[in-house]
């Protein structure tokens, strides 16, 4: 290539800019169809519940178990914490706090890029390499409307009901930890908790947290898999992408939201 | 008398402007490019041919040669760079998303290795058009499944899952899943690639089958000489962008065209290179080339 002319860099920097700008306008076209599409997905919802099963119960066991840990963790570092001060009677509205406003969608929704959204990615792109979604196009189907939709929904109602089974889980560990264990006071422990949480403030904030999370984990995994060259590296790397993408997008769109949620 | 007088009152309603031609598909000087990496690799250029109604016609050719192109410059999947696609007299490029679809429900493709939903049994696969375009209760549609997949020989196999299934059979329950809604026009894109003996016989009689039971017009995109030839009621043999020969299977057989003549006899020599175009074997090996010079330096 003509490499050595001085201006070939800038040509270079300036066509692989425009062609990430022409990326993120094509996601949002695709999101926007998406969104258009909302009405006849949930009309036809048992592809959609189809799908919360196979999103949810798939991922379950590993937002369970994940949870278990962190409750303990929380139980033993908070105890730790919260002694120095003598306080350690609210060890539970700690662990109760820690977990529904942050740790619950947070963890939940990059525990569930790695797990549903890996195979979200995984089973479109293969979809695609074996001209599924060709086939079902000339069958005069949208695929966008049959397959990612249902998906796209499917993520966003599951993402909140795992994030509340992995809260509800953490508590259980971090009472198992800081009451069973160290023998904090079991009383101050659940009424602290009962008196500091609030319900639209607390849990709402988490709820609408792991609700958006649950849209860009799943959108960007039926992203990856939609576009994904059909061929298994194409696949392999698509897959990738879900995780690194997701996972960022997830970090950065929760300091966000905390923000907002802090100033309102 | 009196509902073939309504049939053809309603025919009148539905298709006023153009009249109902022999050729179901037609293909008007037709150029089609990829933009590559490397500037725009043409695939097809200025290429005019006609599907007739009702006929086996099969697109031949070297691989890469733009015949699966065709097919989906018919199904609409891929628009032109120049030229038509004419449907029934209709312009594929100039539909919008909703008449596209209603063009598509016409016709029936099946792909290289069937394209099976791989999530969904034998019964569903076939029954997926149905489900998704027609309001037909689940006996009746239980009927007609059962009915093509009676078609293809495969009525004994609906509750198997696409994993269960040889490649041969895949072929038919797509072959049936193509069927289901009785198309016009079915495009077969390399239906006999992999198959046993056995499989590709039972696969070539099938389509000439269904072709004149159903009154159905069929699109073969196919390597497979001795099956092909068959079969088809007209050749179209494309090489180099272009139409080498167009015919029926004898006069294509006996065409004086060289290329023609090396495809049809399998031939490695002949106006098709077994040579990718590259530097001369003097400039390669020669003395002062590249090995000669490196050696030298050291």
């Amino acid at each position: 290539m003509n490499t050595s002319k001085p201006w070939a860099l800038l040509a270079q920097l300036g066509f692989g800019i425009r062609r990430k700008l022409a990326d993120v306008g094509h996601a949002c076209r695709l999101f926007a169809h998406l969104l258009t599409l909302s009405p006849v997905t949930l009309k036809r919802f048992g592809l959609v519940r189809d799908q919360i099963f196979f999103l949810g119960n798939y991922s379950l066991a590993i937002i369970a178990v994940s949870g278990l840990f962190v409750g303990f963790v929380l139980g033993l570092q908070g105890y730790y914490t919260l002694q120095r001060y003598g306080s350690a009677e609210a060890l539970g509205l700690l662990v109760a706090l820690s977990l529904v406003r942050e740790l619950g969608p947070v963890v939940t929704a990059l525990l569930f890029a790695g797990r549903a959204g890996t195979a979200l990615t995984a089973e479109i792109g293969l979809m695609k390499a074996g001209e599924q979604l060709s086939a079902m196009e000339m069958m005069a189907v949208d695929p966008v409307r049959r397959i990612l939709a249902p998906r796209l929904w499917g993520g966003i109602i599951a993402m909140p009901l795992l994030a509340a089974v992995f809260s509800a889980v953490g508590i259980l560990g971090g009472w198992l930890v800081g009451v069973v264990m160290i023998g904090v006071d079991e009383g101050s422990f659940w009424s602290q908790m009962q008196g500091g949480v609030d319900v639209w403030r607390d849990v709402g904030n988490g709820i609408l947290k792991s609700v958006v999370f649950g849209v860009t984990v799943t959108f960007v995994a039926l992203y990856q898999g939609f576009e994904a060259q059909a061929t298994p590296e194409g696949v392999s790397r698509a897959t990738t992408r879900t995780v690194v993408q997701a996972s960022l997008a997830v970090l950065g769109l929760d300091f966000v939201l905390t923000a907002l949620m802090f100033s309102l | 008398m009196k509902a073939g007088v309504a049939a053809g009152f309603f025919n009148f309603m539905s298709e006023p402007s153009p009249p109902a031609t022999d050729d179901l598909v037609e293909l008007r000087d037709l150029t089609f490019a990829y933009p590559g990496t490397e500037g725009t690799r043409t695939i097809l250029q200025s290429v005019s041919l006609r599907i007739p109604r009702g006929k086996v016609t099969a697109l031949m050719g070297a691989s890469g040669g733009g015949k699966t192109t065709v097919l989906r410059l018919i199904g609409g999947q891929q628009l032109a760079s120049a030229g038509q696609v004419l449907f029934d007299g209709q312009d594929v490029a100039s539909l919008d998303a909703a008449g596209l679809y209603a063009m598509r429900r016409r016709m029936g493709m099946l792909f290289q290795f069937g394209a099976l939903f791989t999530d969904l049994s034998v019964f569903d696969n076939v029954a997926f058009p149905l489900r998704e375009h027609t309001p037909l209760t689940p006996a009746l549609i239980r009927d007609i499944v059962l009915m093509k997949l009676d078609a293809v020989g495969l009525r004994g196999a609906r509750d198997l899952m696409p994993s269960q299934i040889s490649g041969g059979m895949a072929r038919r329950v797509a072959l049936a899943r193509a069927i289901a809604l009785d198309p016009e026009l079915i495009m077969y894109d390399e239906p006999f690639a992999g198959l046993d003996p056995i499989s590709l016989g039972t696969a070539a009689q099938l389509i000439r089958q269904l072709n004149d039971t159903l009154g159905i017009t069929s699109i073969v995109v196919s390597h497979d000489l001795e099956e092909t030839f068959r079969i088809a009621d007209q050749v179209i043999i494309l090489a180099n962008g272009g139409i080498a020969a167009q015919g029926t299977p004898e006069e294509v057989r006996h065409s004086s065209d060289p290329l023609v003549h090396q495809f049809v006899n399998a031939l490695s020599h002949g106006p098709v290179q077994f040579h990718y175009p590259g530097p001369s074997v003097a400039d390669d090996f020669g003395p002062g080339s590249a090995t000669t010079a490196r050696k030298g330096r050291r």
